[in-house]
Formats: structure tokens, C-alpha cells, sequence
């Protein structure tokens, strides 16, 4: 079988702010069995201005988006949130062809391990304590857990390969997928509510022993760090890709 | 003020903020724990979402529908265009009727078309009969929750004004001796009634007869007693058949406080002997948001405030935040089309999470109806100046690799040898209470670029 053809999407705050988990992600990848190739001209996905409310001025993003992707089997990105933004909203002028092939093949990192490449275990080994993290995008909008408020059969994508790893504890909380209260602008356009909305996550994890909070979205674990940091709090963020990548605390 | 600045001001009060946050996830949880005993219940949803589709779709022939069974039973029918016709028309049926005593159970549309103040200020007294409702009407506010109008009050609160308007012990914060004081007082107003309003959860096209839900009893002890029933109904409220009721009261209920189904579920048909029933049909914008198409749906509501319960934010700002007679989730997808300007910064708050939306008994896309209305919100130009500039410079820098690369790096290295002072001030909302990240000296392009192509 050839490998499977990747375009690794890495979202702009994490090429910015968190290189390391772009490396462990595409580190990951290859370990698995994938072609890898990071598009050079990408920047983002534009949802940071769509969300407030620009998604019309996104055209020069969309265009960019697409000629950038369009030509991989598969994108894959290590974010639930700039994933599901490029699954509704993509789509360049003149291009419905490209565009569609765009959303109907981009995946986030985790569903993409789980669900095309068909791995249901990871070996390495994480000695810890950790708390998981459900960002809501991903949770409810790419359904890679099956959520709280339905009544259908349970399921959890990430957790599911976590339990596979050496070592790893997963704690329970007392609200497993409740928003963290990043949410794009949100975290200054309604900044009082957000840091709340924040501190009430980490005291959830910090009060079930987490040393670690994990996830799929380095966004709300950038807002939860910058708290932690902020406070001096007892526990530290890690994304779920250099965990899976086999990293340390 | 914006909701924002609202919000604000309630997270001050952290554990009040906390109480409040837990009092309503304590109501989420009681949702689940019931909606789970329903091995159908996500098919439920289905169906109420496709029965209101209907609804929706050919609302005129069932509202023909409806008047024509209501009045052959012996039903008045009348039609407000909106809240002023509403209260026009409640005035003048009390007009015929020499009423000045009205017993009112609860309707979040007459909150809506501000019915309590017309008719106090024609002479009138109005007592709103359901427990949280006189509670907040004693202390001059709207309801802070359509389900639970008093749910911002903690027992300390209502034993005041108990203390205060119903002369109970000060100090007594007995809810049992409380709620026996309300009861008193509120047994004479029904005695004493000309008119009992209420409102309408179901109204039923082919039967021409309605529904209201109650947990007190409330709305029946009004009706039954008074020789005159008004009631109040928004034009969405029509549901076909008779039998498509039970998929509704089942997922009321459960959506709201989650019980198996309110303890009073009474129907009206037609009027005993001797006495009147007056359904009121309002549309008050309803049909403006039919006509628009991304936000149709929202009408598909019946109010069963699971919505707010389950809102992140709701719970963390309190009711009043949204300054709105619908808060939380559900009523910025509503408020916006009445009122977009006094609205717009609604449908900003929120996270986008989505949990409004799978809890949503009728599937209404709530979340994806707030990504909307910030598009029609921006284009209208109702945003703020400098957010649009940012916008436009974001988007240019974005659509350009070459500004992103340069404009990237420039602002890693400034954020790296800035003293702190410069970066965190009042400009900086997100370094005011939380750290920025700590910028790598390279990024992941950067990097890419030296080890891989």
C-alpha cells in the first residue's frame, strides 16, 4: 500500500507560539506511516476573523487556504477548531472543485490517527496524572467524542488512545466537557468571563490531581496556561500530539 | 451597556457567581439524568425538530386552522400584530368585562410586549401567580430565566422582600415558611379575580384547544376561578395534531428541570358555561424572523430553558447580562431580529461551544445561528471602529505568506526584548489577568525550512 499523501496544516498561532507541537505532529505522522509535506506559503485558516464576523473579508485567506491544500490526499491538523472552521466555512471564489476536496479531506490530527489510519494504540510511555481536556469544537463539531448532553452510545476519540499509553492516568472531572472560555476574540472581547471561565477548568483538573492538562486544541490550552503562568499554579498544558509524540512533562 | 461589561460587573461577585454557575448545571444535571432514562430521546428531538419544520413551513393554514376549531368551540379569537395591539386588545376585553383584578400565571410574552406595566398604569392590578414570578415582580425586575425567573435570588434575598411585602419573620429564610406565606397571600388574589391571563405552551391546529404547563398549578386555580380567561400566545406555538403533542410535553419537561412532565399539563378547549376564553395570536416580529432564512428555525422554540442552563456563559453572567426579555443562547439568536442595534453584542456572547445546540429538545443550530448573526451584525456596520480595523489588517496580513512570515517574526522578537511594562497594559486585555505565551526563537516554518526542505 503507498503511503498516505499529507499536507500538514499547522494553524498560525501554534507556527508562531508552539513549534513543538507542530514538530511532534509531523514527527508523529511519519512515525505512522504517512508522507508528510508542510505546505511553505500557508498562514491560517481565517477563523479568528470569520468568527467575529468578517467572514467576508476572507477572501486573499480562502484563496491561499486552497491553493496551498488542494493538492494532498489528506490535511491533517493538530486543532479540532481551525479543522471544523475549514470543514464549514472553506471555500475560494471559482474554485468549488478544490474547495470541497478541501473540506471533505481535512481532518484533525487525532480522528485522522483513529479513523483513516486505523491505529488504536500508541507506544510510549507518559507516567503521569492527566487531565483531559474536550475543546468544544472538536467535541461538538467534529464529534470526536460523542458529548454530555446526547444519549446516544458513548465514545472519546483522544481518550481512547491515551489509555492505550504507558503510565497515563487519566483523571476524572466533575464537568468533562465544559468550555475553557477561549473562544477566538472572545478571550478579550468578554475577558472578564473568559479568565472565570478559565480558572473554573483549572481548579477542576488541579482538584483531581492533574499534573498535566491535555487536548487537541492548543488554543484553550494557551488561554489556560496563560492563567496557570499568571497564578502560579500547580499543573502545566501539554498538547496531545507531543504526548502521542512520546514527549515528557 | 454591553453584555460584556454586564458580565463583568456579575464575575465580580465570585461566589455568587459560583452559586449561580452550580445552581444551574445542579438543573443540567437533572436534565440528563432524565433525558438519559429515554432510550429514544434523541429521536424525540428528531421529531420535534420535523413537526416544528412543518409548522414553520406552512404556518398560515394551520393558524386558519386553529381560529376556525378555537371559534367553533366557543373561542375568541383575536390577532395582535404586535406587543401594543396585544395590550390594546387585553385592555379592552377588561374594559367590557369592569375588570380591575387580574391573576396572571406565567407568559414570557407578556413580559415581551410589556403587559404588566400597560395595564398598571390604566389602574389595574396584575399579580403574576407563579411563585419565582411574584417574587421578582415584589422586587420590580423582569424574570433573569424563562423557566426559572427568580433562579439570581438566594432564599436570604426573598425572605426580605417576603419580610417586607408579605409581613413574614424577619430573618426567616425557611423555604418551606416562606413559600406558605406566598401561598396565603396568593389564595386571596385568586378568590378575588375578574380575569385569569395566561399563556400558551401548545396550541393545537386541528382541535383549536391549547396547552399550558405549569408546576403549581397555578394557571389552573386562575382560569377556574376567575369568569374570564385570557390567554397569550405567540403565532410559532401551533403544533398540527393532537396527537403530535406528547413528543412535546415528553421533551419539555425533561428539557427544563428535568421531570418526566410538568405537574399540571391542562388543557383548554372551550369555556364553561357562563364563562369566556380569549386567545390572543401575536406575532410581534415572529413572522419578520420566518422570512429570514439562516434564523427561521429559532422559532421552532418552546421554551424550555435548557438552553441557559447549559450555556457556560449564561451561568457565569446571570439573566440580566443579556438585557433582554429571552437571555442566554436562545434569546441572542431572537433579540437581534427585534432589535439589532440595542442586541449586537448578543450573539458575541458566546464561545461558539455548541452545547446549546445539543441540548436543544427541537435541534435548533443555535451555535451556528450566533456565527451568523455576527455577519449580518458586521455588515450591517454595527461594529465597533477599531475591531474593524484590526479585522482588516488581520485578514491582509493573513492572505499574505510573505506579511504573515516577516510581520510573525517581528512580533516573536518584540515580545521576546520588550520590557514587560510595554506589553502588559490597558491595550493588552488578554495579559490582564493571563500570561502570553512565551515566543520560540524560531517557528515551526522557520524551523522546517533548516531541517527539512
Amino acid at each position: 500500500m503507498s503511503k498516505p499523501k499529507v499536507g500538514l496544516f499547522i494553524p498560525c498561532y501554534v507556527d508562531q507560539f508552539y513549534p513543538q507541537v507542530a514538530i511532534a505532529s509531523l514527527e508523529l505522522l511519519e512515525k505512522l506511516g504517512c508522507e508528510v509535506t508542510y505546505p511553505m506559503n500557508q498562514t491560517c485558516c481565517g477563523q479568528p476573523t470569520a468568527n467575529s464576523g468578517y467572514e467576508h473579508l476572507n477572501t486573499s485567506v480562502n484563496d491561499l487556504f486552497v491553493d496551498n491544500f488542494a493538492s494532498f490526499e489528506y490535511i491533517v491538523c493538530p486543532s479540532g477548531s481551525c479543522t471544523l472552521h475549514v470543514k464549514e466555512h472553506m471555500h475560494a471564489e471559482g474554485k468549488p472543485n478544490e474547495s470541497l476536496h478541501v473540506r471533505e479531506n481535512s481532518y484533525e490530527l487525532v480522528e485522522f490517527i483513529t479513523d483513516v489510519l486505523g491505529v488504536s494504540e500508541i507506544s510510549v510511555v507518559f507516567p503521569h496524572k492527566v487531565g483531559y481536556h474536550a475543546s468544544c469544537h472538536g467535541l461538538r463539531g467534529l464529534r470526536l467524542g460523542s458529548g454530555s448532553e446526547r444519549n446516544i452510545a458513548q465514545f472519546n476519540k483522544p481518550e481512547q488512545l491515551l489509555k492505550t499509553i504507558e503510565g497515563l492516568e487519566l483523571v476524572d472531572l466533575d464537568m468533562k466537557d465544559e468550555c475553557c472560555g477561549f473562544g477566538g476574540t472572545f478571550a478579550v472581547a468578554e475577558e472578564a468571563l473568559s479568565v472565570k471561565m478559565g480558572k473554573d477548568r483549572i481548579t477542576d483538573h488541579i482538584k483531581h490531581e492533574a499534573e498535566v492538562i491535555t487536548g487537541y486544541d492548543m488554543s484553550c490550552l494557551m488561554h489556560m496556561e496563560g492563567i496557570i503562568n499568571r497564578d502560579g499554579l500547580p499543573i502545566k498544558v501539554k498538547h496531545i500530539a507531543e504526548i502521542l509524540n512520546g514527549a515528557g512533562l | 451597556m454591553s453584555h460584556s461589561q454586564k458580565a463583568a460587573e456579575f464575575v465580580q461577585n465570585e461566589a455568587k457567581t459560583n452559586w449561580h454557575n452550580e445552581t444551574l448545571w445542579w438543573v443540567r444535571n437533572k436534565r440528563d439524568i432524565s433525558t438519559q432514562k429515554i432510550p429514544e430521546w434523541e429521536e424525540l428531538r428528531s421529531l420535534g425538530s420535523a413537526v416544528k419544520e412543518n409548522v414553520m413551513t406552512n404556518l398560515a393554514d394551520y393558524l386558519e386552522e386553529f381560529e376556525k376549531n378555537a371559534t367553533a368551540n366557543g373561542i375568541h379569537v383575536h390577532w395582535a400584530a404586535d406587543g401594543q395591539e396585544h395590550n390594546r386588545i387585553v385592555q379592552s376585553i377588561l374594559e367590557q368585562h369592569n375588570a380591575k383584578k387580574v391573576v396572571k400565571s406565567k407568559s414570557i410574552l407578556t413580559e415581551e410586549c410589556g403587559l404588566n406595566h400597560h395595564l398598571e398604569d390604566i389602574g389595574i392590578e396584575v399579580v403574576d401567580t407563579d411563585l419565582g414570578e411574584r417574587i421578582v415582580q415584589f422586587a420590580k425586575q423582569p424574570p433573569s430565566h424563562i423557566v426559572l425567573p427568580a433562579i439570581h435570588m438566594k432564599k436570604e434575598e426573598i425572605s426580605e422582600l417576603f419580610h417586607k411585602h408579605l409581613q413574614t419573620e424577619e430573618g426567616n429564610n425557611d423555604p418551606q415558611y416562606l413559600t406558605e406565606a406566598a401561598r396565603q397571600h396568593l389564595r386571596e388574589k385568586f378568590l378575588n379575580a375578574d380575569v385569569a391571563i395566561t399563556g400558551v405552551n401548545f396550541g393545537i391546529a386541528e382541535t383549536g384547544g391549547f396547552v399550558v404547563c405549569t408546576n403549581e398549578g397555578n394557571a389552573d386555580m386562575g382560569v377556574h376561578l376567575a369568569p374570564v380567561h385570557i390567554a397569550s400566545m405567540g403565532i410559532e406555538k401551533l403544533i398540527p395534531r393532537f396527537e403530535d403533542l406528547g413528543i412535546f410535553t415528553r421533551l419539555l419537561a425533561r428539557s427544563a428541570t428535568g421531570q418526566p412532565i410538568t405537574n399540571y399539563t391542562s388543557h383548554f378547549h372551550r369555556p364553561e358555561s357562563g364563562k369566556e376564553i380569549h386567545v390572543v395570536l401575536v406575532d410581534n416580529g415572529r413572522t419578520a424572523q420566518l422570512g429570514r432564512e439562516k434564523f427561521r428555525n429559532s422559532l421552532k422554540c418552546i421554551r424550555c430553558g435548557a438552553c441557559m442552563n447549559t450555556c457556560p456563559i449564561y451561568r457565569r453572567s446571570g439573566g440580566y447580562s443579556y438585557n433582554s426579555t429571552v437571555p442566554g443562547p436562545i434569546g441572542s439568536i431572537l433579540s437581534p431580529g427585534f432589535d439589532l442595534k440595542k442586541n449586537k453584542s448578543l450573539p458575541f456572547a458566546s464561545t461558539l461551544c455548541g452545547s446549546c445546540s445539543d441540548v436543544c429538545p427541537v435541534k435548533i443550530n443555535i451555535h451556528e445561528q450566533l456565527y451568523e448573526w455576527r455577519q449580518v451584525i458586521v455588515s450591517e456596520g454595527l461594529d465597533a471602529s477599531p475591531k474593524k480595523f484590526a479585522m482588516k489588517v488581520a485578514s491582509k496580513v493573513l492572505g499574505s505568506s510573505k506579511l504573515y512570515f516577516s510581520l510573525g517574526k517581528m512580533a516573536r522578537k518584540s515580545l521576546s526584548t520588550l520590557p514587560n511594562k510595554m506589553i502588559y497594559n490597558n491595550l493588552n486585555a488578554w495579559g490582564k489577568q493571563r500570561d502570553l505565551p512565551k515566543p520560540p526563537k524560531e517557528s515551526f516554518k522557520e524551523w522546517y525550512k533548516k531541517n527539512r526542505s
